[in-house]
């Protein structure tokens, strides 16, 4: 792999930098809160200001190979090396986690959760930012296994103590599911590290030597690695943890778990299992297109009864991910190129979810559907949002969602080469089934929450015992939220009205991703 | 006839390299300086003690560093009988720095304390002594004298409190179980001598290699028990628990590390060196005992509710871990890979571990209680222990990129290494067990960070001097482990063992 640049520190500095502000925050005491937001702020902004500079010096017309290419040792007597780069794949969502920290940030502003304590908050959002972003970038399995589970410790801290009543039960679910995965995910590892002549962990050297081991062990070895990105996706049935995590977690917690977090799992088969695995790949694909439509159909019927509005988006985060699961399924070009826009997509749009769900239940103390009415005249802005973003959800054409849904449908039309015609056109229609319970249970929930009458008994009193709102004016969207949303809402928009922005990126490198198992 | 005896025997006075055995001899005069000290001094001037103490074990570590420093490769003593090899530097210099930490662990609390300060440093240091001679020794019995040098001040330390019934019944638990391993240790010993006519290591291994008889089976399954004794393997680790909580807390902190790792390198150099011909019998047995102790440790440790004893039973879950890469120590060429992760894991742990139970020492100054709810809210009230804490916990846990991460890394690499079925088995039972593992570790982070304070008592903590000294080192210690385990896993990579397996 030769080094297309000279600027290969970008991508660290990219990554170590919200470290360094957690090291000046620990020197400021806690009291200190509007400094430590402030720090914290600074150090995100620098570091998208990063992100920008590798925008701009990425090379698009050579997006299907491994850019800003960094390689030390690290652990030279396993063979692990600190080796990183990123392509047409990567980039989309390394800089998409750097986007979503600095709007969560601002949101942060005026907008920390209870028990308050923002230093600490602040500090565990930015170790976040540093493992998602290093996983994007990792080349060594091992470097991504340390990346992988470096999120797992503050996020479930971000849920343990800022999350919702039940905050114990999901924080601890959440991480015992995904460590239980990632604890199988790396037996796996290692496992195809020795099937490959114990060499290197480098991703590249074992792309090129996984697809000489034999089927039968590989089949094993991506069972390994299934369990454990599956987990993360999530996948039915491995996706219990997600309606708890998402419904306890603090808004900012939410947005950042379903904007970055759960493409973790599909980007990693993407980057590794298929990839490494070819024809454990070709075996496993039947089952994981099952698990995918099973995903579409059970998702959406879950929204459908939920009467909580977190809840809900937090099941439609399932469907939305088979799609994406079924886009890489098909092992075609088309679909994964689907389903890494579908990953982007569902960032930005059901972050945004997450965010109207925070705002809402910010200023009526509840998300019961039922007891939400009549936003429009409440709060217009906000309800018009919340209206943009469920069309966008439902996959309307001209908006982002759509790119990542209907691709990933049509591309179960044509499955890869070895894979049964017959039973991906019936995944096909099953998928599509899904987009119309999509739009039944999306535009159920506007109908019920925007139109009609404002409840006065929506707010004034809570669970929390909280008296005195009754009085409070209930005001639409703020500064703050303006700011750290309209980012999003011009993206959802921009990458739907052009989505060649997108996949002139990631097709490259999706084809050279392709290459080694012939597709 | 002693005339005869005479004429019989040609002795001469054995070659002793001086500076081989420089550690050794530091530590020797340290202890005797000690007791000498402790004699002339006041009450009031005890403290000097400790320093004293700590002064000889970082003055023992010198020339550990000369030796380590200096190429002239194995040096060798009484026939090979007591070796100086990379294997034994690195333990020995292990042995010095948790010496030197549960120094620092010990100081406070031995100051508050009311009687026999003196005495408790010099037995510490012989403690050591011992564990320093054992990582050198390659014939049964040095190996045996080392093992009863470093146990019976053990034994003594276990019982401190003296007053305290429980304390007691860690002493006298600790000391009959401790002597039964031993004595079943001697037997497998004697019928080695018995079946090989010698006592040194090597040797025995050259006797082996030709059959395996059913004495010769038996002798290996006696050593292997006495030392799973040691390492309170399941199911020979029910002393462990009553031991770890009774004994004063420091002890414990020297017992589940120090004592703990002494075993691990008798258990490690007899399977290398002794008996790597019998690696059919000891093999099945050291999976099935780190299945066990894996999981036993854990599943029971789930259900503590008192801080150390949650401890307790998770130090002998991590020795399931430490024991898991030697059932596969003979398969082809994994015996590197798995004494990598052994010593790999060592280091990690007893970093991990002391930092753990200087925490637990520093805040049961304040809550007087060793129940795991006494650390509720801890993080409100003392963000910076609450922090360190959760390092640990996650570093016991294994989770990257905090030093625990490593050694089980290190371990599941070793055992896939092998390839076997049976490797790949016992992988997936760990991965299992270092699941149900943050069980526990969770639950402690979980009173830490999202439960009120207890009573509502939030005065600050007051930190003496020597456990913040301690807390910073194994802090520092187990976050710089998983950043660059590289560090760990070079001391793990040995260039020499001498007579060893694939060595």
């Amino acid at each position: 792999m030769d080094q297309l640049r000279d600027a290969n520190w970008v991508l660290s500095v990219g990554t170590f930098l919200p470290l360094a502000g957690v090291l000046v925050m620990l020197f400021i005491p806690k009291a200190e809160e509007q400094l430590n937001k402030a720090v914290a702020l600074i150090t995100a902004v620098a570091t998208l200001g990063v992100g920008v500079y590798t925008l701009t010096q990425f090379d698009y017309d050579r997006a299907g190979d491994m850019q800003f290419v960094a390689e030390t040792n690290w652990i030279s007597v396993i063979k692990s090396t600190y080796f990183i780069g990123i392509d047409g794949i990567s980039l989309p969502l390394y800089f998409l986690s750097m986007v979503i920290t600095v709007l969560v940030m601002i949101y942060s502003w005026n907008h920390i959760p209870s028990p308050g304590n923002p230093k600490a908050f602040l500090i565990l959002m930015l170790i976040l930012q540093t493992g998602m972003a290093g996983t994007f970038i990792a080349q060594d399995l091992v470097l991504f296994f340390v990346f992988f589970e470096l999120v797992l410790l503050p996020m479930y801290f971000m849920i343990g103590v800022w999350g919702g009543e039940n905050r114990q039960y999901a924080s601890l679910k959440f991480f015992l599911y995904t460590m239980f995965g990632s604890a199988l995910m790396l037996v796996a590892f290692l496992a195809l590290f020795f099937k490959t002549g114990a060499e290197s962990f480098a991703i590249p050297y074992l792309v090129e030597n996984g697809g000489a081991i034999a089927k039968n062990t590989q089949v094993w070895i991506f069972a390994g690695m299934f369990i454990g990105f599956a987990v993360k996706v999530p996948m039915f049935p491995f996706h219990t943890w997600l309606p708890d995590a998402h419904t306890q977690a603090p808004t900012q917690g939410s947005v950042i778990l379903a904007a970055i977090l759960l493409k973790l799992g599909t980007y990693g088969f993407v980057r590794i299992a298929i990839p490494t695995l070819p024809d454990a790949a070709l075996e496993w694909a039947p089952w994981i297109g099952l698990l995918a439509v099973i995903g579409i159909i059970y998702g959406a019927l879950g929204c459908l009864a939920q009467t909580d509005m977190k809840r809900l988006i937090a099941f439609s985060s399932v469907a939305h991910m088979g799609f994406v699961m079924l886009g890489i399924s098909t092992l075609t070009s088309f679909g994964i190129n689907a389903a890494v826009f579908g990953m982007v997509a569902h960032g930005l749009i059901t972050g945004m979810l997450f965010f109207i769900a925070g705002s809402v239940k910010e200023r009526y103390h509840t998300l019961e559907i039922a007891k939400l009415s009549g936003l429009l005249k409440q709060i217009p802005k906000m309800g018009w949002i919340l209206g943009f973003c469920a069309m966008a959800s439902l996959g309307l054409p001209g908006l982002a969602g759509f790119w990542g849904e209907f691709p990933a449908i049509l591309s179960a039309y044509n499955p890869a080469e070895g894979l049964s015609e017959e039973l991906y056109r019936v995944y096909m229609v099953v998928a599509a089934m899904g987009t119309v319970l999509a739009a039944a249970y999306l535009l159920w929930l506007y109908q019920r929450t925007a139109f009609g009458e404002p409840k006065g008994d929506a707010h004034g009193h809570d669970a929390h015992g909280h008296t005195g709102h009754g009085d409070e004016e209930i005001h639409d969207v703020t500064m703050a939220e303006w700011i750290s949303w309209t980012p999003l809402l011009v993206a959802i928009v921009l990458f739907g009205v052009v989505p060649n922005l997108l996949f002139k990126v990631i097709d490259p490198a999706v084809t050279s991703v392709l290459a080694s198992i012939g597709g | 006839m002693l005339s005869s005896l005479f004429a019989a025997t040609d002795w001469t006075a054995p070659a002793i390299d001086y500076h081989g055995l420089a550690p050794e001899i530091v530590l020797a005069a340290g202890i005797c300086v000690v007791l000498l000290v402790d004699l002339f001094l006041a009450e009031r001037s005890k403290w000097l003690l400790a320093s004293l103490t700590g002064f000889t074990l970082l003055g023992a570590f010198i020339p550990v560093l000369t030796l380590a420093l200096d190429d002239a490769g194995v040096r060798s003593m009484f026939d090979g009988r007591y070796v100086i090899d990379d294997f034994s530097l690195i333990m020995k210099g292990l042995f010095l720095l948790v010496g030197y930490v549960v120094v620092l662990l010990s100081t406070t609390y031995i100051e508050e304390g009311d009687y026999y300060k003196g005495e408790y440093w010099v037995l510490m240091l012989t403690s050591i002594t011992g564990m320093v001679m054992m990582t050198s020794s390659r014939d049964l019995i040095s190996m045996f004298v080392a093992l009863e040098f470093l146990s019976i001040p053990a034994y003594m330390l276990a019982a401190w409190r003296k007053r305290d019934l429980k304390s007691n019944e860690a002493g006298v638990k600790y000391f009959l179980l401790g002597v039964f391993a031993s004595a079943v240790m001697l037997y497998g010993m004697s019928l080695l001598y018995g079946v090989t006519n010698s006592t040194m290591l090597t040797d025995l291994a050259t006797e082996i290699a030709g059959d395996l008889t059913a004495v010769r089976v038996l002798a290996v399954v006696f050593l292997v028990i006495g030392f799973a004794f040691k390492v309170s393997a399941v199911p020979f680790h029910t002393w462990a628990p009553d031991t770890y909580e009774g004994a004063p807390t420091p002890v414990t902190a020297f017992l589940s590390v120090a004592s703990k790792a002494a075993g691990f390198v008798a258990l490690v150099t007899v399977l290398y060196v002794a008996v790597p011909a019998a690696a059919d019998v000891w093999q099945p047995l050291m999976w099935v005992l780190a299945a066990l102790t894996m999981t036993v440790g854990n599943v029971i440790a789930l259900r503590q509710t008192n801080i150390v004893r949650m401890l307790a039973y998770s130090s002998i879950s991590q020795g399931g871990f430490i024991l898991m890469p030697l059932a596969v120590a003979a398969e082809g060429d994994a015996s590197s890979a798995v004494l990598r992760s052994v010593v790999t894991y060592l280091i990690v742990y007893a970093a991990t571990s002391l930092g753990m139970f200087a925490i637990v020492l520093t805040v049961s100054r304040k809550t007087r209680s060793g129940e795991i709810s006494s650390f509720g809210g801890l993080f409100s009230y003392a963000p910076a222990l609450a922090a360190l804490t959760t390092i640990f916990l996650g570093s016991l846990a294994g989770i990257p990129p905090l030093g625990g991460w490593i050694g089980k890394f290190a371990a599941f690499q070793a055992v896939l290494d092998s390839g076997t079925g049976w490797g790949y088995a016992i992988a997936v039972i760990g991965a299992v067990n270092s699941v149900i593992a943050f069980g526990y570790y969770g639950n402690v982070m979980r009173e830490i960070w999202m439960r009120p304070v207890p009573d509502g008592d939030t005065t600050p903590i007051k930190t003496p001097a020597p456990l913040v000294l301690a807390l910073a080192i194994t802090g520092v210690a187990t976050l710089a482990l998983g950043v660059l385990p590289g560090v760990a896993l070079h001391f793990g990579d040995l260039a020499t063992f001498a007579g060893a397996i694939g060595g």
